[in-house]
């Protein structure tokens, strides 16, 4: 490694909420390789230049879903976006958008994590089965139904990409709505009806205008405007559906 | 500060402590349950385990086999009456799993599919593609969700035990969020925050394991057990140490050296025939695949790489359809993080430390010698692993002794009084002062970074793959010589809200103290076993002074005091532990010697 050492500016959007009016930049000059992640180039602000930068992190291989940022002004997962794709530019590191800001990188999640448990994101069985009798029967055609929609690892990005999401932050969006078609679909699972209440309120999947930058985001490929569309066939059927059946609504 | 009266207080949102939060609510479900983790539970570290979680399945395969694998494995320095209790239940617990909704691979007529893994006989390894503690971890989280008894503390850093009359009784942590401290009033605790590995330079792990509940139990008296046995994992990758799965090599992957030589059959685990057989060359345990690394670096043979050396793990036969269906997160780690592309090129990986096989000195009930305490997971040492893990029990123990541990602190919570909240409160507030006071003093001029950066490198390179009394004594000296500067430390952040440099300093000062039980531990065992292998004279195995568990015990302001305990042996007598064809004469023999 004789070539001479590469320093990238790495611009950081920082709020404070016990000093700060208002979100700012600032702007660091980083030392980097080119097997850096963005992530990595923030843990070394963190631990030389700066010690009060603050983010969420663990995995740093794109499976704990915490590092979302936003990178140039694109809702990403900052472990798997690499410095080198940026230099000699300088690159803009941001709190994913449309969450309330805690601090410098951090977004509130709660209310994510309220859709999240609203939707019954579990298994009602459809038919009872005690762990004597052995696991339920599913073929790989049955799993490959829902298998990509659980793929979700939660990182909210998709969130950060929706525009409705931006308008109404009661909308139940993108990766909720992915979860809740996980369960639907599962052959296991019998609580489709039980959740459609959720899909068909106001706050379903109706809010969405299909503009589909959720699944272009989506680091998993998960494709939750699938599961989004999906549901909205579902839901009208259920809309008509209510009208002739006893109990209302999909089986 | 506030209070918070819970009957059960589970720290740690991982695998472990969901399943026991799970317990705990199903056993009782008018126990009051807090589970506090500092991460939201989805992100803990269970996420990235990725082969797979063993459970015999399949007609062929017995218990006897699991157990057999399992103390071989593990250099006959485990618990063999838990052993004889875990691979009874793997099984159920794994089904269990399925019927909450996890998404393992099938077979074509609807069964789960099993894979080959490292050291074990028969395919026993239930997986979900190479995502399997993703999905286990994220199953079990949407499940706790339908139990209104489990009350989340979500990103919430536990700080402390409280311990009074003899008894754990509660846990303060701080909310993140706001810098606030909460006191959390239980009539037992589980301690389920996984391992350590971070303490290391090149590791697996997530930043977020770094030992906090066994410095916890530690300081507390509770001894640290086995912790000089750290597991090397062989194939990672190199410079950020991520993990490329052993499924990688139990769907038929080879390792090579820089002549394209499949080198694993110069080190007792061959022959080298075109599909690894069970338990020999790449399907070998951890510890000597990551040991012939190291020779075949002193031999001059590996690959010199921009983070050192390497050699290759080569899927391209196994083709690219089947690459992605069976291993899609290790093709796009290849493809984003190295730019390679499995089905076409090798990958270069190199050993990198993956698992703490010692703990928290837990019983097989999960109970820890301190009243109202329980552990489990890679936190604890149950006594499962011994000087070595097999890949894919570490998935199936979260679950199994997860449900020991949840029930167990559910009996124990309802045979015993509530404590005395004035008192209890008092300790916490004392707590409060002294975790307060690491963030405001002034006038210190350590970073944080650098203590941790000296620290991972000295575990380097004095407990590594090989060890030598010379270098660890070097280790611990450092080690002591970090204690001491920590209490210099600067933090420039004073603030309240998402302070992380806060919390860093307080798992550095954790990570310390769990690295000087394992160096200690280290010196300490003159003999080589399992992952605890020496080059300065004691290059074997020693059973008449050594096939006992090492116990630290903290000691403030010092280094750790070192003794022994027994080793439970119910059935198999410690033999010769060999693989590939060796292995399979010695087992032919022994099974001729039991027949007589």
């Amino acid at each position: 490694m004789s070539e001479k050492q590469k320093i990238i500016e790495i611009e950081v959007l920082r709020y404070h909420p016990e000093k700060d009016k208002e979100p700012h930049k600032q702007v660091f000059e980083v030392p980097f390789t080119d097997d850096m992640s963005v992530l990595q180039g923030v843990q070394y602000i963190k631990d030389y230049l700066d010690g009060s930068l603050s983010f969420r992190w663990s995995c740093r291989m794109a499976i704990c879903g915490s590092c979302g940022m936003m990178i140039n002004g694109e809702p990403s997962l900052s472990c798997q976006t690499f410095l080198r794709d940026y230099y000699p530019a300088r690159v803009r590191v941001e709190a994913l958008s449309h969450f309330p800001i805690e601090r410098d990188l951090v977004i509130n999640m709660e209310g994510f994590i309220e859709k999240l448990e609203s939707i019954q994101p579990y298994i009602i069985p459809r038919e009872t089965r005690t762990l004597a009798q052995g696991e339920y029967l599913q073929t790989p055609e049955q799993l490959d139904a829902y298998e990509q929609f659980s793929s979700c690892i939660n990182c909210l990005l998709c969130y950060a990409a929706c525009p409705q999401f931006g308008l109404n932050s009661n909308f139940i969006g993108p990766a909720a709505t992915a979860l809740l078609h996980r369960y639907n679909v599962d052959s296991r699972d019998g609580g489709k009806s039980q959740r459609m209440e959720l899909i068909n309120s106001e706050e379903g999947v109706f809010n969405c205008t299909a503009v589909g930058y959720c699944s272009e985001v989506c680091p998993k490929h998960v494709d939750p405007a699938n599961a989004v569309n999906q549901n909205k066939t579902n839901s009208a059927a259920d809309y008509f559906l209510r009208f002739l059946t006893p109990k209302g609504g999909a089986k | 500060m506030e209070t918070y009266k819970a009957d059960v207080v589970i720290v740690g949102g991982g695998g472990a402590g969901l399943r026991a939060a799970i317990a705990v609510a199903e056993s009782d479900p008018a126990l009051r349950i807090a589970l506090v983790s500092k991460v939201y539970p989805m992100r803990s570290h269970t996420v990235a385990a990725e082969g797979g979680s063993a459970g015999v399945k399949q007609a062929t395969d017995s218990l006897e086999y699991h157990f057999n694998d399992t103390v071989h494995g593990g250099d006959w320095l485990c618990e063999q009456d838990v052993v004889e209790y875990f691979v009874a239940h793997c099984t159920e617990e794994l089904t269990q799993l399925e019927h909450w909704g996890c998404p393992w691979s099938r077979t074509p007529d609807g069964h789960v599919n099993v894979r080959a893994f490292g050291g074990m006989k028969i395919e026993r390894t239930w997986f979900a593609a190479d995502k399997t503690g993703f999905h286990m971890l994220h199953t079990l989280f949407q499940t706790s969700i339908k139990y209104p008894s489990i009350k989340r503390f979500d990103e919430h850093f536990c700080v402390d035990l409280v311990v009074e009359d003899g008894r754990v009784q509660g846990v303060v942590a701080i909310e993140i969020a706001s810098g606030e401290l909460t006191l959390v009033e239980a009539r037992s605790v589980v301690i389920a925050t996984g391992g350590a590995g971070r303490v290391f330079r090149e590791n697996t792990n997530g930043g977020v394991v770094t030992g906090d509940g066994m410095a916890l139990a530690y300081r507390h008296g509770v001894p640290l057990r086995d912790m000089e046995f750290v597991q090397y994992h062989p194939t990672c990758m190199p410079g950020t140490g991520l993990l490329f799965t052993e499924a990688c090599r139990g769907e038929g992957g080879f390792l090579v050296n820089k002549d394209g030589y499949r080198y694993l059959q110069d080190y007792g685990l061959g022959p080298a025939e075109p599909t690894p057989r069970n338990k020999a060359m790449e399907l070998g345990p951890r510890d000597r695949l990551s040991q012939a690394f190291w020779y075949e670096q002193q031999k001059g043979r590996t690959i010199e790489g921009l983070h050192g050396s390497v050699v290759h793990l080569d899927l391209r036969h196994l083709g690219e359809a089947k690459l992605r269906e069976r291993l899609p997160q290790i093709y796009e780690l290849a493809e984003q993080f190295m730019g390679v592309d499995p089905a076409h090129a090798p990958i270069p990986v190199r050993p990198a430390v993956h698992y703490t096989m010692g703990g928290i000195l837990v019983d097989g009930r999960c109970a820890a010698p301190l009243a109202g305490l329980y552990a489990a997971g890679e936190c604890s040492s149950v006594g499962i692993h011994g000087a070595n893990r097999l890949g894919s029990n570490s998935l199936s123990e979260l679950l199994v002794f997860g449900k020991v541990a949840g029930v167990e602190a559910a009996r124990f919570a309802k045979s015993v009084a509530p404590g005395n909240s004035a008192s209890l409160l008092k300790q916490a507030q004392a707590v409060e002062q002294r975790v307060l006071g690491l963030k405001t003093k002034t006038g210190g001029s350590e970073r944080i970074a650098t203590l941790r950066k000296e620290m991972a490198q000295t575990m380097e390179d004095g407990c590594g793959i090989y060890r030598l009394a010379k270098t660890m004594q070097q280790t611990c000296d450092k080690l002591d010589e970090l204690k001491a500067r920590f209490r210099n430390v600067n933090l420039e952040d004073k603030s309240s809200v998402w302070n992380t440099e806060w919390l860093l300093a307080i798992e550095l000062e954790y990570q310390l103290d769990v690295a000087q039980a394992m160096a200690y531990s280290a010196i300490n065992r003159r003999e080589s076993r399992g992952a605890h292998q020496r080059l300065d004279g004691f290059e074997a195995r020693d059973d008449v002074n050594f096939l006992q568990h090492s116990q630290a015990h903290y000691v403030a302001g010092g280094p750790p005091r070192i003794d022994y305990g027994p080793v439970k042996i119910t059935k198999s007598q410690p033999g010769t532990r060999a693989y590939g064809a060796a292995g399979e004469k010695a087992e032919q023999e022994e099974r001729k010697a039991s027949n007589v």
